[in-house]
């Protein structure tokens, strides 16, 4: 009889195949998505300059050259450091570039994380409890929610002090109504699922029905669209630098860097476009890997990657 | 239908009394008023005397009912740049924004709509990898720096189309291709999601087992299931772009809510700012209204 | 012996292979059917037998990628299907050979009206819009959809679900096809609506002459409605004949332990609960059970012995759930007592009815469902004792899962494996440790086997009754069909629209039912005879025809 039950419908070989260390899983499923290793190693690499960037690079950053002054892009006589051209004080853009992905990675990083935990924790909250609190919670989404985040964070900082704080603070709070929302849906969706209803006739307590029930299967799709939230946040965050309400100089971010460059877009494209392209590299490559871990975390469409380069139909 | 339409605007007048609120507290409890009101170079007898007659000093009850009062009888002060009502100046920007809009949105959902669906009926084909990347690469793009990129190449290289400004339908090229390759990216990845869901399920197989043609099922069976979530994004990028598109606004001197309420907000004409929160707010449940009732016509499981 | 061409469809040789993780896989081998004019011809199969493949592949509905015909050749009247092309093939389906599917609510589009869907197959041939649209309603009124003509404009969520099977069926006879495919038309209907489908198809086939080929995992369908039955195993025919020749004669294995494990056939329970001496487990008085206006239960009261297994058996929306539900606390009871060992269930202080859980226990309907999809298997069981933390050391719960699983008929070394892992009736092997890990006294089974396969079934309700035996166990078993509760129930109780028509021992039940629902509810579930089921339409035929009179 145990034979016989052995034989699964779907993936016999599957099943018999023993656990993997889910790290190992997961590094072979990022090895079968091309795009999305590409995208992970360039994540990487700007992490690595977000947090080294400016102590390597700080000098090279600031150092004023006069006689440099819009020196173009690829041109060799200046060492590798000019590599991308100079800005109108003659100092490499590669270096400020480098030194300025820390602000902006930390900024879009700290606002998502904080809009995240915000975010998440209302909406676990929202879903699991009864109708009034969840109301109240949702109404309070809501008007944030009745203004599109930029404007919201215009305003806002309008009123405060444009600081890297205020603007963490900012960009967090417009978007914690995505976190907010989504975690409630899910709850209320994973709520009806028979096995919230099994540990609940075993006396699982609410908090243990939430943590080990709910908040597994909730983090994932946080994740996935903290991941896509990233890119937004830096979209953002770079909006508010251009239009002079955002980072105030002498600090940089990629999006003040393409603010400062508009002025000297005729006579040098590059002082614009370069941070330009050191931003939509990030944010494609958060896209990318924010669709490899929509199917890479969940269990039903892992196979998928595990199938290696059959993945089309994703 | 009358009671849901009740409801909703019920609790948009909530999330709306929220918000005034949430300005007043923030406008008052920041700092001083007259900083928010009047230049930043306005005396002390100035801020003194404005303190007076707008009743700054009295109690922060008082302040609040008169403010709300005002509000209510649609008050929002005179425009301190223009020396107009505020509503005046913003009711004269409206218009503009929301035709940037209507423009742009109807162009980018016509475009999502059909190379989404296309990408979706052969998924993994030529077509679906390069619209695939395409999008991507649209939806991530900043669009400042597409908007000032564009202007270089087109404008001042090219010379095809003006900088800036507005008079003829070729000042209107570069804004709305601008504001429209987001938007596009964005909404053409979920027309594709939301297809594929679509044409796998039950009942386009049934369609296929009646010997229906492919052309009917893709844009007769399958769209219109497919349409709900992407009628949702579409409302988002909407609501977006009804605020003004502040950046390409700002960028291509654009006169719309956008760059009006940039250019209060940095010359410091705070009742302007209050009177287009106000109108924008207002155009933004309208729409969601719309949306809503989109949602009711396109499926008749929905019934309020 | 006729000649090739003499058959409207043959199917020959078939053979379809599917590109999974593992790489190829042959969903269907050496497939060959044919099927004529006015006769049934039923595919007899359980989950992942390669039955629907074969109906796929005769519609060209496979999906390729995944999957594509390598083998075999499809003809309908002398045509080779598989060599026409796209468009040749669309003017086939639907107006030669037509399909109607298991799930009509799924299958019927959700925003388009029911007649204008009817029409849609009939102009999708060329059929006039007006001629059409006339049709569609003729079609309505004719597989008895009361009101046709005010619901002609109707949606599908707006039928119930025998009505919208109706309108599949309506939507298929469009064209008065050759070839009725029917894929487990009846599988998601209470018995009674089934009965009413089944006979529906029966008189449409004889008044069209078409022929039917029916896909389905359940004997009775056959033995019901079936001229010939071909028997496919894991992709392969293992057997093929009449029915009567395969159902009172199998030959094969395969078919042999297919019938073997049909429901319904061993002894009744025939011990008498000793009513007196031992204190009853469970008192249910009068429990009463309101959503707003809607009377879910209106009022239930049964007792249960120790030791006892009593059924609870209803049509949907008879509150068999509900009172299921009520009893566990998932739901607040409007009204009502249930005494467990003489202590009021709906009366218990937070701390007691915690202390209760580990005597009731629940096992539930969809095992894909009632495990976390992200904790292990022993994890899941172990789940017990990290709640009810005196119930066993931390250190001996490794030891524990093993043997709780090597009970239920798993291997100890499955505790590392998620729930996607395994078969459906494996899962419900693990949800029966689970609640077997808490020491319970009593097991409710809300539906526990209605979503397995029939074999699987029979292993799983096996093995509840040794679990009985072996831990002197009660179950509260709720089911929607009467055969299965048959030789596994001591009492059976019958519900209807949210109150309890009848109740007794089994054997009362089943061989003196008093009420005329219970009779209904009797000779509407399908016996796995093509005899029996032939005598029980001739009399279904003749009381007809009596009360026509």
């Amino acid at each position: 009889m145990i034979a016989s039950t052995l034989k699964c419908a779907r993936s016999p070989a599957e099943a018999l195949a023993p656990p993997r260390h889910p790290s190992v899983a997961m590094l072979k499923m990022l090895w079968a998505d091309k795009f999305a290793l590409a995208a992970a190693i360039f994540l990487l690499i700007a992490l690595f300059c977000a947090i080294f960037g400016p102590s390597l690079m700080e000098e090279a950053a600031t150092k004023l050259n006069l006689r440099d002054r819009n020196a173009p892009p690829f041109d060799t006589e200046r060492g590798w450091m000019f590599v991308l051209g100079a800005d109108s004080l003659g100092r490499s853009i590669l270096a400020r570039i480098l030194v300025a992905s820390q602000n902006t990675l930390l900024i879009a990083a700290a606002s998502v994380a904080f809009a995240m935990l915000v975010g998440g924790t209302l909406g676990l909250i929202a879903g699991y409890s009864g109708r009034r609190v969840s109301d109240t919670i949702m109404r309070l989404a809501d008007v944030i929610m009745s203004f599109p985040s930029l404007l919201l964070a215009v305003i806002v900082l309008y009123m405060l002090e444009p600081s890297i704080l205020n603007l963490v603070f900012v960009l967090a709070i417009t978007r914690i109504p995505i976190y907010l929302r989504t975690t409630r849906a899910e709850v209320l969706e994973i709520r009806e699922r028979m096995f919230i209803q099994a540990a609940q006739v075993m006396g699982a307590s609410s908090a243990r029905i939430i943590l080990r029930h709910m908040l597994p299967i909730v983090i994932p799709t946080l994740v996935t669209i903290g991941t896509l939230d990233f890119a937004f946040v830096m979209l953002a965050e770079s909006s508010l630098s251009f239009l002079g309400i955002g980072i105030q100089p002498p600090e940089i971010t990629w999006g003040l860097m393409i603010a400062q460059g508009r002025a000297y877009l005729n006579q040098a494209w590059w002082l614009a476009f370069w941070p330009g392209v050191a931003i939509i590299l990030t944010t494609m490559s958060l896209n990318l890997l924010s669709g490899w871990l929509r199917i890479a975390l969940d269990p039903l469409q892992r196979w998928r990657l595990e199938m290696g380069g059959n993945n089309n139909a994703n | 239908m009358s009671s849901f339409i009740g409801r909703r605007s019920l609790s948009s007048g909530i999330s709306l009394i929220g918000l005034i609120v949430l300005i007043f507290f923030l406008s008052r409890l920041t700092g001083d008023p007259t900083g928010l009101y009047l230049p930043l170079d306005a005396s002390l007898e100035a801020r003194d005397n404005f303190r007076v007659v707008h009743g700054l000093n009295d109690p922060l009850i008082q302040q609040f009912g008169r403010y709300v009062a005002d509000i209510l009888q649609l008050d929002f002060g005179e425009s301190i740049r223009k020396a107009r009502p505020a509503l005046e100046v913003v009711l004269e920007a409206f218009p503009w924004t929301l035709w940037l809009a209507a423009v742009t949105l109807f162009c980018v959902t016509i475009a999502a709509i059909v190379i989404g669906s296309l990408a979706a009926f052969n998924v993994g084909g030529p077509f679906d990898r390069l619209s695939g990347m395409l999008s991507l690469a649209a939806a991530s793009a900043p669009d400042f720096w597409i908007a000032i990129l564009g202007i270089f190449l087109f404008s001042v290289n090219l010379g095809w189309v003006p900088t800036s400004g507005t008079g003829t339908v070729w000042h209107w090229v570069l804004p709305v291709s601008v504001l429209f390759i987001r938007p596009f990216g964005l909404i053409m990845q979920v027309v594709r999601g939301s297809m594929i869901n679509a044409l796998s399920s039950a009942y386009v197989k049934t369609a296929r087992a009646k010997g229906v043609k492919e052309r009917s099922i893709i844009f007769v069976h399958a769209l219109r299931n497919a349409m709900l979530p992407v009628v949702t994004v579409i409302g988002d990028q909407a609501a977006g772009m009804l605020n003004g598109a502040v950046v390409v606004e700002t960028i291509f001197g654009f006169p719309g809510i956008g760059k009006l309420m940039i250019d209060s907000i940095l010359q410091r004409d705070f009742t302007v700012v209050l009177a287009a929160i106000m109108v924008t707010a207002l155009a933004i449940f309208l729409m969601n209204l719309l949306i809503d009732l989109l949602y009711a016509v396109l499926d008749p499981r929905i019934r309020y | 012996m006729q000649t090739e061409t003499a058959h409207v469809l043959e199917v020959k040789d078939l053979a379809v292979e599917f590109h999974t993780v593992q790489g190829r896989v042959k969903a269907v081998r050496d497939v060959s059917f044919y099927l004529d004019r006015g006769e049934t011809l039923a595919i007899l199969g359980e989950s992942g037998s390669g039955k629907s493949v074969s109906a796929s592949a005769i519609m060209n509905l496979i999906d390729s990628p995944p999957g594509y015909i390598t083998q075999g050749s499809i003809t309908y009247r002398g045509q080779d299907l598989l060599g026409m092309t796209g468009a040749e093939r669309r003017r086939i389906n639907g107006c030669k050979i037509a399909m109607i599917f298991q799930d009509p609510l799924a299958h019927l589009n959700p925003v388009y009206p029911v007649g204008w869907q009817i029409a849609e197959l009939m102009r999708a041939h060329g059929v006039e819009k007006a001629t059409a649209s006339a049709r569609a309603l003729e079609l309505m009124e004719r597989v008895g959809l009361p009101n046709a003509k005010a619901r002609f404009d109707a949606y599908p969520h707006q039928f119930s679900g025998g009505q919208r099977q109706r309108l599949m069926i309506a939507m298929a006879l469009g064209l008065e096809p050759d070839i009725l495919i029917a894929d487990e038309p009846t599988t998601a209907l209470d018995v009674t609506v089934q009965a009413q489908i089944l006979e529906l198809l029966q008189k449409l086939q004889a008044e069209t002459g078409m022929g039917l080929l029916l896909i389905t995992h359940d004997l009775g369908v056959v033995a019901d409605i079936a001229d010939r039955v071909v028997v496919m195993n894991s992709g392969e025919i293992v057997e093929a004949g009449t029915t009567r020749e395969v159902f009172k004669h199998p030959r094969h294995a395969y078919t042999q332990k297919l019938i073997a494990a049909a429901p319904g056939k061993g002894a009744l329970h025939a011990v008498e609960p000793s009513q007196d001496g031992s204190a009853p487990l469970l008192e249910v008085e009068n429990v009463v059970k309101y959503y707003g206006g809607l009377k879910a239960l209106k009022g239930a009261s049964f007792t249960l012995m120790p030791g006892e297994t009593i059924a609870i058996v209803g049509e949907s929306g008879s509150g068999k759930s509900t009172l299921a539900r009520t009893l566990l606390r998932l739901e607040e009871p409007t009204e009502g007592r249930a005494l467990y060992k003489g202590r009021d269930l709906f009366a218990l202080s937070p701390k007691e009815l915690f202390d209760m859980r580990r005597e009731i226990q629940m096992v539930f309907q969809d095992p894909t469902q009632s495990l976390n999809p992200r904790m292990r298997v022993e994890q899941l069981i172990s789940e017990a004792w990290a709640i009810h933390r005196d119930l066993l050391p931390r250190a001996q719960w490794s030891d524990r899962v093993a043997e709780l699983l090597l009970q239920v008929g798993l291997l100890p070394e499955h505790a590392q494996r998620y729930p996607h892992q395994f078969s459906g009736g494996q899962r419900q092997r693990i949800a029966i440790a689970r609640a077997l890990a808490m020491s319970p006294e009593l097991i409710i089974c809300d539906e526990a086997v209605s979503a397995l396969d029939v074999s699987i079934q029979a292993q799983v309700i096996a093995l509840l009754d040794e679990l009985r035996r072996t831990f002197n166990l009660s179950y509260i078993f709720i089911a929607h069909d009467l055969p299965v509760v048959r030789d596994f129930a001591d009492r059976v109780i019958v519900m209807q629209n949210g109150e309890i028509v009848e109740m007794g021992t089994v054997e009362q039940i089943f061989n003196r039912p008093q009420q005329a629902y219970t009779r209904d509810l009797l000779a509407a579930g399908l016996e796995a005879d093509p005899d029996i089921q032939s005598a029980r339409r001739a009399e279904r035929a003749a009381h007809a025809a009596l009360s026509a009179v």
